[in-house]
């Protein structure tokens, strides 16, 4: 991937453009009369992807539609902890855009390496791709260097599993591997981060999988950076219920500081004590994805601004930013999140570029986890814009000892929501 | 269910100083409230006292009761005249004691 900086960029890119290329670029730069407006939309995530369907779809062809995408198979990052448990195969959450495609969405994929603001354009390799309105759903990237000693080169015996794929796949390798009495340390992240409770029940799948093969004397030890967890009572609950002296979470007090990690080791450093384990999960703390922070989309916290009423950019009108990249208040970093936010954006973006009427921006998530088998919890909400951030309007969440038929219930509601994102996004 | 404490407290220690210490027991803290799935109550299996002394003195010991959650943490301190060895013990109602013993010098 070619590593241009905005300004460089801008740099080269004029330069070619006077020396060669002024007729090819002349009708757009006069205005053609004729010329649909164009969108551009970088990622094919449950942001990315919707935002460009939806667009797409109810333009009805008045709007060109562009996603640049890499990843031609996409794995769903949401339902991976539910193939980690064994529960579904990675195929089952792996999809293809050979739809979004067919419905008149230009696919390009390739990576993203810049994008010129200033001309309203993203360069794809050599690939100048002009828009009008551009929407930014990178998704999130790792700080590595947030537990020292980890790399991205250390992730592949200290599988951090975070961004969908190779490296969940890796992480199912190993806990399959793993025989009676093993260690497992998972480090979580910090606040904020994507799925919020993703973490826990990433913990609750691996007990279920060491429960499944009667390894009673393996554990678990959890470190956490945060004091306090999503649906911390419900997890702490249904680690006891299903698998009692299994699972040790430490909060910072407890482990006094987590110094760092050794991946030739596979040791654990903390305050309280080293630990020597078979299987390391870490997962870093996180930033919008690195396109948005090279374009001087992000704040100083790594994620990037937006306007709640309609999900545009506060660093730029053009560009609107959806999902884990943006800054959304109140709302966790979820699918459900991304995918009711590009709703909102798409209705904005039509507004814009083809006068359709738009309303006012609603938003809704709700985010599933299952402990165990048939034994699902849920959080979620209603939001809307409020005070300069999107704000919860209604909120609810499962409760402690709640019958079982209620969560066998969440547990089939939240194959019916994948179900269905997963037809939003890829048709 | 158990494994061994960690315990950390400082190795070296000036006379008359003042000292944290921390200790975490693995254990699952079972309260004798909660039901299995045919609906029998699971036995109540809690580390139900934990004490610690030096050079033979006692320095705490608490009672712990079903409410604690699983995995007992304990963060206390102590001041230290002279080098020794401070002798931890956790004792849990199915009989079993695990004990552990740290050094430290004051110099």
């Amino acid at each position: 991937m070619t590593d241009l900086t905005r300004r460089k960029f801008t740099g080269l890119a004029s330069a070619s453009l006077a020396a060669a290329a002024t007729p090819l670029f002349a009708p757009a730069v006069l205005g053609q009369a004729k010329a649909k407006p164009k969108l551009v939309v970088l990622g094919g995530g449950p942001g990315g992807a919707t935002v460009a369907r939806y667009v797409n779809r109810e333009a009805a062809g008045a709007i060109e539609v562009t996603m640049i995408e890499p990843i031609r198979q996409f794995t769903t990052c949401f339902f991976s902890n539910i193939y980690v448990g064994g529960y579904r195969s990675l195929q089952s959450i792996t999809h293809s855009y050979d739809k979004v495609r067919k419905e008149g969405v230009r696919i390009v994929a390739e990576r993203a390496s810049a994008i010129d603001r200033d001309k309203k354009q993203v360069m794809v390799g050599k690939q100048v791709i002009p828009y009008d309105r551009l929407v930014i759903a990178p998704g999130i990237d790792l700080k590595w260097d947030s537990v020292p000693g980890y790399s991205e080169a250390a992730s592949q015996t200290m599988p951090h599993a975070w961004k969908p794929g190779a490296q969940t796949q890796l992480l199912v390798k190993r806990l399959n591997a793993l025989n009676d009495g093993a260690l497992i340390v998972m480090i979580a992240p910090p606040n904020p981060y994507r799925c919020p409770p993703g973490p826990y029940e990433r913990v609750s799948m691996f007990a279920h999988v060491l429960k499944a093969k009667g390894h009673r004397k393996s554990k678990i030890v959890v470190l956490d950076p945060k004091p306090n967890f999503s649906k911390q009572a419900l997890f702490v609950e249904g680690w006891q219920k299903h698998y009692p002296g299994m699972v040790e979470w430490q909060d910072p007090k407890v482990h006094g500081g987590i110094k760092g990690v050794n991946p030739k080791t596979n040791e654990v450093m903390t305050d309280l004590a080293n630990y020597k384990a078979q299987l390391v999960n870490v997962i870093p703390a996180q930033t919008a994805g690195q396109i948005a922070l090279k374009a001087d989309l992000a704040d100083k916290s790594g994620f990037c601004p937006i306007d709640p009423a309609n999900m545009r950019s506060k660093m730029d009108a053009n560009i609107y930013v959806v999902g884990d990249a943006c800054i959304p208040g109140e709302m966790p970093k979820s699918a459900f999140s991304a995918n009711s936010q590009a709703k909102v954006a798409a209705m904005m973006i039509r507004g814009e570029l083809a006068g359709a009427k738009t309303f006012p921006a609603r938003y809704s998530n709700t985010c599933w986890s299952l402990i165990e088998t048939d034994d699902n919890v849920k959080i979620g909400g209603a939001y809307e814009a409020q005070d300069g951030i999107i704000k919860a309007s209604s909120t609810f969440v499962s409760k402690p000892g709640e019958p079982a038929d209620i969560r066998k219930q969440n547990y089939r509601e939240s194959i019916d929501w994948y179900n269905g994102i997963v037809a939003d996004m890829f048709g | 269910m158990t494994t061994q404490p960690r315990i950390r407290i400082p190795k070296f220690a000036k006379k008359g100083e003042v000292i944290q210490i921390r200790t975490l027991m693995s254990h699952v803290m079972e309260s004798g409230q909660r039901k299995d799935a045919s609906g029998k109550v699971i036995p109540r299996n809690i580390i139900n006292r934990f004490s610690c002394s030096f050079n033979g003195r006692p320095v705490l010991a608490c009672q712990i009761e079903p409410a604690i959650a699983a995995n007992p943490y304990f963060e206390f301190s102590a001041r230290v005249e002279e080098s020794g060895t401070f002798q931890f013990t956790w004792a849990a109602d199915d009989g079993s004691v695990i004990s552990a013993s740290e050094k430290i010098v004051v110099r």
